[in-house]
């Protein structure tokens, strides 16, 4: 039987990107609480804030780690499986990547170490700047990677040259492939989603401390702040979405249709699908809830119909299922959030946040929903660019490596598959440890009065848990 | 072939440098992880890389972007001649990360046993590709007019590069050798000082080994030795810089050791530039090998990434410098140790 090794690369693409997605996000949102927790600590001296930021540097350097490991994999897979698109866009793309080498990863990984075992060695103003400059880091990393990957989307600054026995992008702009039509617009989306993604994290763990009443006092101030930052993000988020749909339309009108389930131009408004099941066979969606004339309005600010598929070559048509049901499920959870935070800014306000337990179970569990979210954002984008892995350039299905036999990449998705659950499994289970371990409470006589309950609890529990009393030496 | 290629085939020969130096060592240090006797003695050894590991593995990072950004065809053809290598390479780096990460998080023997093996294992079999990888590079490989790879699995693992690979393992082990002198202390320093003289004599037998392999196996190797008579000066201080290491142990100075073994890893690698050049990836059929000129980008691109190095470079030693300075002085266990 012969291999499609088109299909296979691919699959093993969506795997290890989707894993390394995992991790990003939370190292870029948790980096941002960390920064905050830290600046609270500096301006008021309060030695809680300081306990809480040691705690999430313990998750972070845990998370970091797995996302350095699965990033490694990234940047060499676009050779080991991609190698005629590496040659295509090589003189394009890899300065963005190498750009992300010198000036994210040496950034991030230097200051990772003052950060997380200068504790004790370097003064605190030192060990803030360490942090924010690992944050800063990752903040640059997905400046570059989203750079680039916007580039895929959207190309500009380049031309054509014949080099080698194939067609070459060249690069004559290097400021015209940065600032891509779709760069900037991508790159907030992709923090904001982040930052989501860490402020949900760091509420999920006091939310849960709040309801076992441990760590009462640092749990509700790491809650609000949290709670804090969600709400501004989920509501930017709506903003940058839209500006995104909008400039979608213009860009990859193609993709806006997939994720619309938009099959049919028609006249007049065209209207926006709330859910729904796409048929790609049929063209037509059923079950759908669809707002009259929505789409439209908009995209365009009134009733200008909206290009559909049958605007686009069929050979040039995404698929519309995946799109359509992912980019749904993005949305819908982050209008999900925006709901979310703002009931919990108002029950803070009404002074009774931390009264209603069942919404604190809520938030324990609302982890989940931006990593859902996170990964049905690029899901959606990126199977919605197909059949192109460079728009209107290069085919997929032209891009793979011609050396590489099927086998081999049965082979190493199956090791990835394999590793990778292996990874995951190990990453939920040292998080969860470490997270059952809890935060070290402040020195006694600093904590303020209310902390005393709760730390010396603690104290008692910490000693009567062999794993803490004794064995606390070997707790990173 | 212009100024700027050859300026980014030597930029590729520094990145290289600086990831052999300093990876070296700690991948050296996990080769020699199991002789250490002990959960104390372990954590030590870990503990020794534990802030630094993560950030010369950037070295290896950027080393592919710059690749890839300055010489695409070159990028393309090797990774994927060398897939299933570079695969399980990518495993075993996966594997050491998350050994050193995972190892004493929890109190278990078994657990700590389990990420002790896969920590020494995998530093050892990310050297032994990278040695296989560079064997392979000078001898040779069988490519096709498209300069695609057109070998089989096998024809990777010659006797030559397999040889360069155990090469590339001892020479670590040495460097990670010294490097664990000087940052412990007591009786786990006094037996370090033994591992310092095994990996030593098995470095320099290996050594001398692989040179009198390469004539035969890739004779080329040696072209740019003619036109350069020059280049024989640092063979000359390579030579230098190996006699110094036992000298400076024997004199019980194991910082300058240390820095010969640097000096020696760097002259190996400008060894392996001038076996190369001006090729990226020597053909071992009648096709054309990918030379620097063949395989580059556009001048424009080798030119923005040029202005790109020179505002990186400077900050890139400053973090450097910084962590190194922070973490000097021997090892000690604290809260935060892994
Ligand atoms: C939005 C952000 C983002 C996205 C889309 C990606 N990454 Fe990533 N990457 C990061 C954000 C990030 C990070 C935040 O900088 C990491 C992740 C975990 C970490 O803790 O650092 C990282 C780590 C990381 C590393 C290890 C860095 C080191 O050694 O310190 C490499 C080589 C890559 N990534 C490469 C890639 C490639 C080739 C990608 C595209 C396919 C990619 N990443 C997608
Ligand atoms: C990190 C978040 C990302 C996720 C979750 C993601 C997801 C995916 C998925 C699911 C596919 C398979 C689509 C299909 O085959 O139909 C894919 C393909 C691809 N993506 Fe992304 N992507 C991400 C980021 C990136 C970035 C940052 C780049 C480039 C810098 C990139 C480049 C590619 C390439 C080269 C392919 C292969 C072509 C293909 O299989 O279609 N991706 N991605
Ligand atoms: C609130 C409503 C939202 C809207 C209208 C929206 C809209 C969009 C659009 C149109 C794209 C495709 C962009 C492109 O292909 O150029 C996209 C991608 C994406 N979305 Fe959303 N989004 C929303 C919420 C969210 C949330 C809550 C998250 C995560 C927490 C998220 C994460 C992502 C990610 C990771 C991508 C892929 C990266 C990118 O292309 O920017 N989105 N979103």
């Amino acid at each position: 039987m012969e291999l499609d090794v088109v299909l296979l690369s691919r699959l093993q693409f969506a795997l290890t990107v989707m894993v390394h997605y995992l991790f990003p996000p939370l190292s870029i949102g948790l980096g941002a609480q960390m920064v905050m927790t830290e600046a609270i600590y500096l301006r008021t001296g309060d030695r809680r804030w300081e306990s809480l930021a040691r705690f999430w540097t313990r998750l972070f350097a845990v998370n970091f780690a797995v996302g350095v490991a699965t990033g490694i994999v990234m940047e060499f897979e676009f050779g080991t499986n991609w190698a005629t698109y590496s040659r295509f866009v090589g003189d394009v793309f890899g300065s963005a990547l190498a750009s992300e080498g010198i000036f994210a990863f040496f950034l991030e990984s230097g200051f990772l170490a003052v950060l997380v075992f200068g504790w004790d060695r370097v003064g605190k103003r030192m060990h803030f700047f360490a942090t924010l400059m690992v944050f800063l880091g990752s903040v640059f990393s997905s400046v570059w990677i989203v750079i680039a990957n916007s580039w895929m989307h959207t190309p500009t600054g380049f031309h054509i040259v014949e080099r080698g026995g194939g067609p070459r992008a060249e690069i004559v702009d290097f400021w015209a492939m940065v600032f891509n039509p779709s760069s900037m617009h991508r790159l907030g989306h992709v923090l904001l989603g982040a930052f989501i993604l860490g402020a949900f994290f760091t509420m999920s763990i006091c939310a849960f401390y709040v309801l076992r009443d441990r760590h009462q006092e640092l749990a509700r101030r790491g809650f609000k702040l949290g709670l804090a930052f969600a709400a501004v993000s989920s509501l930017l988020m709506l903003v940058s979405g839209h500006s995104q749909a909008v400039a979608l339309a213009h860009n990859q009108p193609a993709k806006l249709a997939a994720f619309e389930g938009h099959f049919h131009t028609g006249e007049g408004a065209t209207d926006l699908y709330v859910m729904g099941w796409p048929d790609e066979a049929s063209e037509t969606v059923s079950f759908g809830v669809a707002m009259p004339g929505m789409l439209s309005f908009l995209v365009y600010g009134d009733d200008t119909p909206v290009a559909g598929l049958d605007q686009t070559p069929p050979e040039d048509r995404p698929p519309v299922l995946v799109p359509f049901v992912t980019y749904h499920v993005m949305v819908g959870l982050g209008m999900g959030f925006i709901g979310l935070t703002l009931l919990g800014l108002f029950l803070w306000w009404r002074g009774q946040l931390f009264e209603r337990r069942w919404l604190l179970w809520v938030f324990v569990g609302a982890v989940i929903l931006p990593y859902v979210a996170n990964q049905a954002g690029w899901v959606a984008t990126e199977v919605g660019r197909q059949p192109w892995i460079v728009y209107g350039l290069l085919r997929t299905s032209d891009a793979v490596s011609r050396s590489v036999p099927g086998e081999q990449v049965l082979g190493s998705i199956a090791l990835f598959s394999f590793i990778y659950l292996a990874l995951m499994a190990l990453w939920v289970f040292v998080m969860n440890e470490k997270i059952k371990h809890g935060p070290d409470e402040p020195p006694a006589e600093e904590a303020g009065p209310k902390g005393e309950r709760g730390s010396l609890l603690d104290a008692a529990s910490g000693l009567a848990e062999p794993s803490r009393g004794l064995m606390s030496e070997d707790e990173p | 072939m212009s100024g700027l290629q050859i300026l980014w085939f030597v930029i590729l020969g520094v990145l290289l440098a600086g990831y052999a130096i300093l990876d070296g060592f700690d991948l050296g240090v996990g080769v020699l992880h199991l002789f250490a006797r002990g959960d104390r003695e372990r954590r030590l050894t870990i503990n020794s890389i534990g802030p630094l590991w993560d950030g010369n593995e950037v070295w290896l990072v950027t080393f592919g972007g710059a690749l890839f950004a300055a010489f695409p065809e070159a990028y393309a053809t090797i990774l994927s001649a060398m897939y299933l290598p570079v695969i399980v390479l990518l495993f075993s780096l996966i594997g050491r990360a998350i050994s050193i990460e995972f190892r004493s998080k929890r109190p278990s023997r078994a657990w700590r046993t389990y990420w002790d093996v896969s920590f020494s294992l995998s530093s050892a079999v990310v050297v032994l590709v990278f040695g296989v990888a560079a064997g392979n590079a000078i001898a040779g490989i069988p490519l096709d007019a498209d300069a695609e790879y057109a070998g089989g699995l096998l024809d990777l693992f010659g006797v030559y590069p397999l040889t360069v690979g155990a090469f590339a393992v001892a020479t670590a082990a040495m460097h990670g050798a010294i490097f664990l002198y000087l940052k412990t202390e007591g009786e786990l320093q006094a037996r370090v000082r033994g591992w310092m003289w095994r990996s030593f004599f098995v470095f320099l037998a290996l050594y001398a080994l692989t040179t009198g392999l390469t004539p035969v196996y890739a004779p080329h190797a040696f072209d740019n030795f003619e036109h350069w008579p020059a280049a024989w000066i640092v063979v000359a201080l390579n030579v230098l810089a190996v006699a110094n290491i036992p000298r400076a142990i024997h004199h019980g100075r194991p910082t300058y050791a240390f820095v010969s073994s640097c000096c020696t890893i760097a002259a190996l690698v400008f060894l392996f530039g001038m076996a190369l050049f001006p090729n990226l990836v020597v053909s071992s059929t009648d096709a054309p090998s990918l030379t620097v000129a063949s395989a580059a980008s556009s001048e424009t691109t080798l030119k923005l990434m040029a202005y790109i190095a020179a505002i990186g470079a400077p900050l890139v030693m400053t973090y450097t410098g910084i962590v190194y300075w922070v973490f000097r002085g021997k090892v000690r266990l604290t809260k935060e140790s892994y």
